[in-house]
């Protein structure tokens, strides 16, 4: 008797799963972007053939994401999932993936995409000590911080979504195209606007600027986290502002999501700018896509140069 | 090739209970049956009409990812052919060949630093098939706990009891001054791309490993089921899944001691269901040996104690999440023991043991970013029935258990390394027959146990932990002040944590 209310229980779940939903099928192939960057590049892509739901926003520390429910849910249903990878969001995105039960978008699948995967990353640790912090084993992830690096993932991108949605491969194309039209044309005029920022010194709050600061040019001199992963303590901002005096830098950079408390602190003792960088689509009013979110980052750190030079 | 086909979708909508269903259904397991019925009935009904034309519609989009997927093998070749007679691998975006589907391009570099960075297409063309992200660079996924702690109690620790409640092995809170607590070892992968697997050993500080964990899971099972076996904690009520090194606390709530032995695994397997929803809904259900505490025994062959549960959960706007759940365990136990804290013998229970839990989890996080600062309510509730024969060295006297406990904790981090915490635990026994006898456990003696805990806990990362907590615990009729510091550290890999 016992065994059979047992039984049926789970005969009934398997019944309810199998039965219950074929349902229509969707006109149009569900993204689930763990960053607004990828979210941004998905909508210039995808544009009317998707949907997509950001998981985190910009005033998310993508690294500390809670693996909410709502993420699983959505993750359910996904067609396509655009991580960024490199373990950035090893604390919360395995989670999802398990507890998501959708085989489309594990790993090795088309529906998984980890942008990291595809470019050459920089800051790979030849040994993962933890004395150096929360330290990222495959190199630094924060890739989107490099335009180079959008062109790359937006060809991903595009051949993952046509082989997931062949039906509209024409659309996705042109719309690649046209994005990679105006994006060269930005990259040429946002190489040229950010010349005055070659070799100019600066601190960061996170090593999460290590692309950005290759392609301009730019000197990182040390970061407000005493290790990566850890918040900045007195005695490390202490140690970072007699270093200063002897080494001056321009600015100090910190991502939208970052606690501002730590860069004023320093900068008001310094004498020079803390300047709050969107980091990706949405940290600041003026990034509204992947455009605004380079025009405003190089903006404000010309603006932030230009004031007090080294 | 086969792989990239476009996925069936299989979506629908998942019919809402009815309220007065809800309402009128008498126990837990009635509401549980309910939505399982209604989405194993009521939906089919709605899908039928529509069938003939889905089937149609599906085998036209069958055939024409066919015809699509043949156009861009022979693209594909196309291209190969074309690579190989390539001397440079630049393309422009703004002419007639774009680049091909399976194999995009890397846009030419604008600015000279470019050129060495650039990746090449081989890289761009073939994602590493690990899926780096998912694990990390060590595979499997190894770590090591190390858990020791100063305890001090004002009222001797040998003598906890809990009155009126018959108490398993692990209900107790330890002893005094400096020790270790066990420490454990993990070990966590995907095994391939169909099972993911997880072996937990926890190193008892007096010698001897204990397998705590060690349990499959499907990873690609249709339909959005997940399967688990093997031995591992029971998704019953909120707490009772998280390994102790997740927790706040020092020491569970009191009726997680009380009811669960502390935490509840066993040897089966669970089966959950992720309903295709933008709420989260998840069923699930458990069989289990019925070895572990409540049940005892290994009844009905092997599979004497089940459960099932219900959760939901959700954000509201951006800085707050919540998860709701219902649980209901069932196990048949014969010849179960109950314990006094120097492990002696004290009572024995055969009959049937029932166990209703309701959970609530609320976090708070500004903009939903918990690094700086964020909360967390927590609150879970246990009735318990229990009918059978116990006695101290057989069971041979009736014995009815109606019994009750719930606790609510609070805890904010205020700083980005700091959190303080606040947690009441209360208990209350209703015992009958003859087997409640003066004096015996059964007895309450009038007494509700309580018991309250403040913690402060200090994370210098995400691998260290110290906690500071006090408590003034009512659990006997003489009040125990305690104090307890405690530190756990994670030595190895990124452990991802769940909800
Ligand atoms: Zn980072």
């Amino acid at each position: 008797m016992k065994l059979h209310k047992r039984m049926m229980i789970f005969t009934l779940m398997l019944g309810a799963a199998m039965t219950g939903f074929v349902a229509s099928a969707w006109a149009d192939v569900r993204i689930f972007a763990c960053e607004p960057e990828w979210a941004a590049l998905a909508t210039e892509i995808g544009a009317g053939d998707v949907s997509i739901y950001t998981a985190t926003n910009a005033l998310q520390d993508p690294h500390h994401i809670q693996a909410r429910p709502s993420l699983i849910a959505r993750m359910r249903r996904a067609d396509l999932v655009i991580a960024t990878g490199a373990q950035l969001e090893i604390g919360w995105l395995p989670v999802l993936l398990r507890q998501s039960a959708n085989p489309a978008v594990q790993p090795g699948q088309a529906g998984y995409l980890a942008a990291a995967d595809y470019v050459h990353k920089l800051e790979v640790p030849t040994s993962v000590d933890r004395a150096q912090g929360d330290i990222h084993p495959g190199g630094n992830p924060h890739i989107q911080t490099a335009p180079n690096n959008i062109a790359i993932v937006a060809g991903v991108l595009l051949q993952r979504l046509q082989q997931i949605d062949p039906e509209h491969a024409d659309a996705y194309q042109a719309r690649y195209n046209n994005f990679m039209g105006r994006w060269n044309t930005a990259m040429t005029r946002w190489q040229q606007q950010a010349a005055p920022l070659h070799g100019v010194r600066l601190l960061v709050y996170h090593k999460g600027w290590a692309y950005m600061i290759r392609w301009l040019g730019m000197v990182e001199a040390g970061t407000l986290e005493p290790v990566p992963g850890v918040p900045p303590t007195t005695s490390h901002l202490s140690n970072l502002l007699a270093k200063l005096k002897q080494q001056p830098v321009a600015m100090i950079v910190y991502a939208a999501y970052q606690d501002s408390r730590a860069a004023e602190w320093l900068a008001d003792r310094a004498h020079i700018a803390a300047v709050k960088l969107p980091f990706t689509v949405g940290g600041t009013d003026a990034a509204i896509d992947l455009f605004g979110l380079y025009n405003d980052t190089i903006h404000r750190m010309l603006a932030a140069a230009g004031s007090k030079q080294p | 090739m086969n792989r990239y086909i476009k996925p069936m979708r299989l979506y629908g909508r998942l019919h809402p209970m009815r309220k007065s269903q809800r309402q009128n259904s008498p126990s837990v397991l009635a509401i549980i049956v309910c939505a399982l019925v209604l989405a194993g009935t009521s939906l089919p009904m709605e899908s039928r009409a529509s069938e003939s034309a889905e089937i149609n519609s599906l085998k036209q989009q069958l055939e024409q990812t066919q015809a699509l997927l043949r156009q861009i093998q022979q693209r594909l070749s196309r291209l190969e052919q074309h690579q190989a007679d390539k001397p440079s691998t630049v393309a422009t975006t703004k002419t007639d060949a774009p680049p091909s589907p399976a194999r995009p391009q890397p846009v030419r570099p604008v600015m000279p630093q470019y050129t060495a960075q650039a990746p090449q297409p081989a890289q761009a063309s073939a994602p590493s098939p690990s899926g780096t992200a998912s694990a990390n660079a060590f595979n499997p996924q190894l770590s090591a706990v190390l858990n020791g702690s100063y305890m001090a109690f004002s009222q001797p620790p040998s003598g906890f009891a809990i009155p009126g409640f018959p108490v398993s092995d692990a209900a107790g809170l330890g002893k005094r001054g400096f020790g270790i607590n066990e420490s454990e070892l993990d070990l966590a992968s995907n095994i391939d791309n169909l099972f993911y697997g997880s072996l937990t050993v926890s190193l008892a500080p007096e010698g001897g490993a204990n397998v705590e964990e060690a349990f499959l899971q499907t990873l690609t099972a249709p339909f959005g089921m997940t399967l688990k076996a093997g031995r591992f904690f029971s998704g019953i009520g909120y707490l009772n899944q998280f390994h102790s090194h997740h927790d706040d606390f020092i020491d569970r709530p009191l009726p997680n001691r009380a009811f669960l032995n502390t935490q509840f695994g066993d040897d089966g397997v669970q089966l959950r269901w992720l309903a295709p929803t933008d709420t989260f809904l998840e069923l699930g259900g458990e069989i289990f040996s019925g070895r572990a505490f409540p049940g005892a025994g290994g009844t009905l062959r092997g599979q004497g104690t089940w459960d099932a549960f219900i959760n939901v959960g959700g954000d509201i706007g951006y800085s707050q999440s919540w998860k709701a759940g219902l649980s209901y365990l069932h196990a048949r136990s014969v010849a179960r023991n109950a314990f006094d804290a120097a492990g002696n013998t004290v009572g024995n229970f055969s009959g049937n043991s029932r166990l209703l839990l309701a959970s609530l989890v609320w976090k708070w996080a500004p903009n939903g970013n918990p690094v700086n600062q964020n909360f967390r309510f927590q609150s879970e509730f246990f009735y318990r029935h229990e009918r059978g024969l116990f006695g101290t060295v057989t069971p041979v006297s009736s014995y009815l258990g109606r019994q009750f406990g719930w606790y609510a904790e609070g805890v904010y981090q205020f700083k980005p390394a700091w959190r303080i915490g606040l947690r009441h635990s209360e208990l209350f026994a209703n015992n009958s027959g003859a087997a409640v006898t003066f004096g015996s456990i059964l007895d309450t003696g009038g007494h509700r146990p309580r018991r309250d805990s403040v913690v402060l806990g200090y994370n210098n990362s995400e691998f260290s932990r110290i906690r500071l907590q006090g408590s003034r615990d009512a659990t006997q009729n003489k009040v125990d002040y305690q104090m307890g510091l405690q530190y756990v550290m994670l030595l190895g890999a990124h452990g991802a944590h769940q909800f």
